[in-house]
């Protein structure tokens, strides 16, 4: 039974189910236009904590125990746990689920983190290893800032095409059974590198990744862009939206008219001051657990294809004056009904 | 005394607003712009230049961070003409001692009673 | 090449996507704020020739008052929110040199005093003092090499 569509697409036998979504936020993000949204809103970005790095570990475990509430399971039920973060060796992940349990996979995707969590559980699901995974990551602006760029009081200048990393973690459960919207179809991203070194320009480094993941989608499922209700990318900023609109429309596909992006959509730039838009694992992941599975539950959306993208660098490689290369994972989701 | 609280907004604003120039403009980073500045600021005062600059607006010319340059190349050359080769080595920062002892003394008090904050 | 497309056309495309700073705005706004910080700066400075202070202390008193200033901002948690502002303008002088000190002190601080504050209190400032130092030694040796010679 070929499962494989083309090179990069995995088409599902069996549709995983999400049969729950949690996220959580820190204050910025619950004053952004996306606030009422999220589930858990943090009045304090230190998370009653004594360092950041702790608070996105708090973060990541309230989601975490968010979403398995909601999915009404226990740490028992749950197969495996895929999750991955910013911080170096994905510490943030590591402390809040080590009481927990569960078997864990520990993931690295930078910002495409949410996208590789879903898909590598889904075919966990398919596969039959498991019958409930939980695919989650986070980021936190303070924990980012502090191993990226500057100490947080620092009178440090931003660029227009800066963007601002989220503090926020998103959740997912995937059954095999149960009541939600469906994984149909994955696509594995390939890493893009055209040259880009500037990190403060990430949306650039990152948009020819998305734009190489939507088109190989698009063509190995034959579906058109219309097919979707939305297109959705997960952190490339107002920058990275136009770079990619641009790149398809050189492959003569338009997606002007359905297509968003979660670090777009999670601030208000001008009031917020957050400049290209939103950043970080947290961005795709508390936009697509908070609003979207809001929107396909409510089925005023029903079919869109999330693309979280990353830029996969280190403070290390920007040092030595290396590129960003740059990756995105797409995962259609869709209403389909039953 | 107006005269020079003119020239040191003058001049001082306009170091800034190179800087700022500098950073729009070009892809050098921040950190770049600062090493650049302190050591222009030690070759202008080793030419002679820059303590016409000091003269002309005081503060304008000493409070940015230039003048850290100036200052480190004016003690050396006054340390070495009193005192010789070993002037090399004392003269920049015995005359800037009292900026980077007051900046460490300052931040470690700070650290002892302020956190960083969300923005 | 995803694209058919190198990467120097990338960065053609990628150059007309991204907006430039504003220019005038930016420059503009440093230029007030670094020439006022300046003249606060020179109003010290005459405030202590006035008190009779003799000229090279009362400019080191100038350098630590000025410090303390960008020490007490940024203390309050508010350095940052200038500087949002006045960009280079609160970058340059001498108060920002306190806020990178100032600023990391406090961030690192949460890896301990010693390996985290002790280590980490420069990171931002460290080039500044290197190549001060490195072009003061510099200046020195010439200075030396030309008393030699200029007998």
């Amino acid at each position: 039974m070929q499962k494989k569509l083309g090179r990069q697409t995995v088409k599902f036998e069996s549709p995983t189910k999400i049969i729950g979504a949690f996220s959580s936020v820190g204050t910025k993000e619950a004053q952004g236009p996306l606030g009422e949204y999220f589930d858990k809103r943090f009045s304090d970005d230190k998370m009653n904590q004594s360092s950041f790095e702790k608070a996105e570990s708090e973060l990541l475990k309230t989601t975490v125990l968010g979403a398995i509430s909601k999915a009404q399971l226990r740490f028992d039920d749950i197969d495996y746990i895929f999750s991955g973060d910013l911080l170096n060796q994905c510490i943030s992940t590591t402390f809040a689920i080590k009481d927990f349990g569960i078997p864990f996979f520990g993931i690295f995707g930078a910002c495409s983190t949410m996208c590789e969590g879903l898909s590598l559980g889904s075919m966990a699901i398919d596969g039959g290893f498991a019958k409930n995974v939980i695919a989650v990551t986070s980021s936190h602006f303070c924990s980012a800032e502090r191993q990226f760029r500057f100490p947080l009081e620092y009178g440090g200048a931003r660029t227009p095409t800066a963007q601002w990393t989220v503090t926020g973690s998103g959740a997912v459960i995937l059954s095999g059974k149960g009541d939600g919207p469906s994984v149909t179809h994955i696509t594995t991203g390939k890493i893009v590198d055209m040259g880009i070194k500037d990190a403060n320009n990430m949306g650039a480094a990152m948009a020819p990744a998305a734009a190489d993941v939507i088109k190989t989608h698009l063509l190995e499922t034959d579906r058109s862009p219309s097919y979707y209700d939305l297109i959705v990318t997960g952190d490339l900023g107002k920058v990275g939206m136009d770079i990619n609109k641009e790149l398809l429309k050189k492959h003569s596909i338009d997606i002007a008219n359905n297509y968003s992006d979660c670090g777009d959509m999670i601030f208000d730039a001008d009031k917020q001051n957050t400049k290209s838009g939103g950043s970080g694992c947290g961005c795709c992941g508390s936009v697509f657990c908070g609003y979207f599975m809001k929107q396909l539950k409510e089925k005023k959306l029903n079919r869109i294809l999330l693309v979280a993208t990353g830029a996969l660098m280190s403070t290390t490689s920007s040092g030595q004056g290396l590129t960003i290369p740059g990756i995105a994972h797409a995962v259609a989701i869709e209403n389909t009904g039953g | 005394m107006t005269d020079k609280l003119i020239w040191a907004f003058l001049v001082g604003g306009s170091l800034c607003a190179i800087a700022q120039v500098l950073i729009d403009r070009t892809s050098i980073t921040p950190a770049r712009i600062m090493v650049i500045y302190v050591v222009t600021g030690a070759a202008l005062t080793f030419f002679g230049i820059y303590e016409n600059v000091v003269k002309l607006a005081g503060a304008g010319a000493t409070v940015p961070i230039i003048g850290f340059g100036y200052s480190v190349a004016k003690g050396t050359i006054k340390a070495v003409t009193e005192k010789g080769a070993i002037g090399i080595l004392t003269g920049g920062l015995t005359q800037t001692s009292a900026g980077i002892c007051a900046a460490i003394l300052f931040a470690y008090i700070v650290a002892l009673i302020r956190n960083p904050r969300s923005k | 090449m995803a694209f058919k497309m190198t990467n120097k056309d990338y960065d053609k495309l990628v150059k007309k996507a991204s907006p430039n700073s504003k220019l005038l705005l930016d420059t503009s706004l440093a230029f007030v704020t670094g020439g006022s910080i300046c003249v606060i700066g020179q109003l010290l400075l005459n405030l202590y020739l006035k008190l009779n202070i003799d000229k090279e202390t009362a400019s080191n008193l100038t350098s630590v008052s000025m410090i303390f200033i960008g020490a007490f901002l940024t203390a309050l948690n508010v350095y940052g929110d200038i500087a949002r502002f006045g960009g280079a303008g609160t970058l340059v002088p001498i108060t920002g040199f306190a806020n990178s000190v100032v600023s990391s002190a406090m961030e690192f601080k949460s890896e301990g005093f010693i390996m985290g504050l002790g280590t980490k209190i420069f990171i931002i400032a460290g080039p500044v003092v290197v190549y001060a130092v490195i072009s003061g030694v510099v200046c020195g040796i010439l200075k030396y090499i030309m008393l030699i010679f200029g007998g």
